[in-house]
């Protein structure tokens, strides 16, 4: 039992070691990038976003919001102080606005 | 006497634009009760509305005002405790909650399509009323900067609102 055990977990190893070498051959590994809400307004658009990176959308707010994207590429529903993550799939110029408060807006630049 | 009576009367009919507007340097426990009644009349608007509406636009923005609302003046009663202020009632709030009263009470005869374009201009003109107090009397005025700040984040949310509702009001034409 423990034997198989230690078996598992030295294929687990290997296979996350090459995961890792997978990754870091060409692109560079996706990063999580984070945007506060607060006081209605999105905060900046980090830099440098490429297709495969993650967004983490926190609301910082006692009001409920959203992040939705204009190209319907993707929709965070976000409740007061709640935090929701989303992963960009495509390049491009990406309008964010709330579905709740319209006038809130934002744009996020990633490359391919 | 009778000059009075007219007078009082006078101002009892006076539009809420026009009671916030002679509501000249209110101190902060006033302001906190303005502020609390003000969003308290569009809470129950809002009900009203979603108890009422059967336009799905109309719900949607009906439900995010009693959200946002609420929310607001959660936060406002909050602070209030902790700044250990009591709310104190003031012509301008009884001005306005008269003028509430009177408008749940004509919304209420009124159904349909009618109602909803009732509403949604009512809510137009109303945030316009009260962005106008918050930034021409109760910013400038409030003292305590906790409040201060409130009544800002509350004049971003109202904005909002006002944009949102007259998007709506544009769509129901």
């Amino acid at each position: 039992m423990r034997r198989r055990a230690v078996r598992s977990l030295a294929a687990l190893v290997a296979a996350l070691g090459g995961a890792l070498a997978l990754a870091s051959c060409g692109k560079p590994a996706p990063a999580t990038y984070t945007v506060t809400i607060a006081n209605m307004a999105f905060g900046p658009a980090p830099d440098g976003l490429r297709v495969g990176d993650t967004i983490e959308w926190v609301n910082a707010d006692i009001f409920q919001h959203s992040a939705t994207a204009k190209d319907g590429s993707f929709d965070a529903d976000l409740p007061p102080h709640a935090h929701a993550r989303t992963v960009l799939k495509k390049a491009g110029q990406i309008d964010v606005y709330c579905r709740y408060h319209p006038g809130m807006s934002g744009r996020l630049a990633v490359a391919s | 006497m009778i000059r009075r009576t007219l007078m009082g009367a006078a101002l009892a009919l006076a539009i809420p634009a026009a009671a916030l507007a002679q509501a000249a340097k209110p101190n902060d426990a006033q302001i906190a009760h303005i502020a609390y009644t003000a969003g308290a009349i569009d809470v129950a608007a809002g009900k009203q509305a979603v108890a009422k509406s059967h336009n799905k636009d109309v719900l949607a923005f009906a439900n995010e005002m009693v959200r946002d609302h609420t929310a607001v003046n959660d936060q406002a009663l909050a602070l209030v405790k902790k700044l250990g202020v009591t709310p104190q009632d003031n012509p301008t709030s009884q001005s306005l909650q008269a003028g509430a009263k009177a408008k749940l009470a004509e919304l209420a005869k009124l159904n349909g399509k009618a109602f909803d374009k009732a509403y949604v201009e009512n809510e137009v003109a109303y945030h316009k009323t009260v962005n106008g107090a918050l930034s021409g009397t109760l910013i400038p005025s409030a003292q305590n900067a906790e409040l201060k700040s409130l009544l800002q984040t509350g004049l971003k949310l109202f904005t909002e609102h006002q944009h949102h509702a007259e998007m709506l009001a544009a769509k129901l034409k």
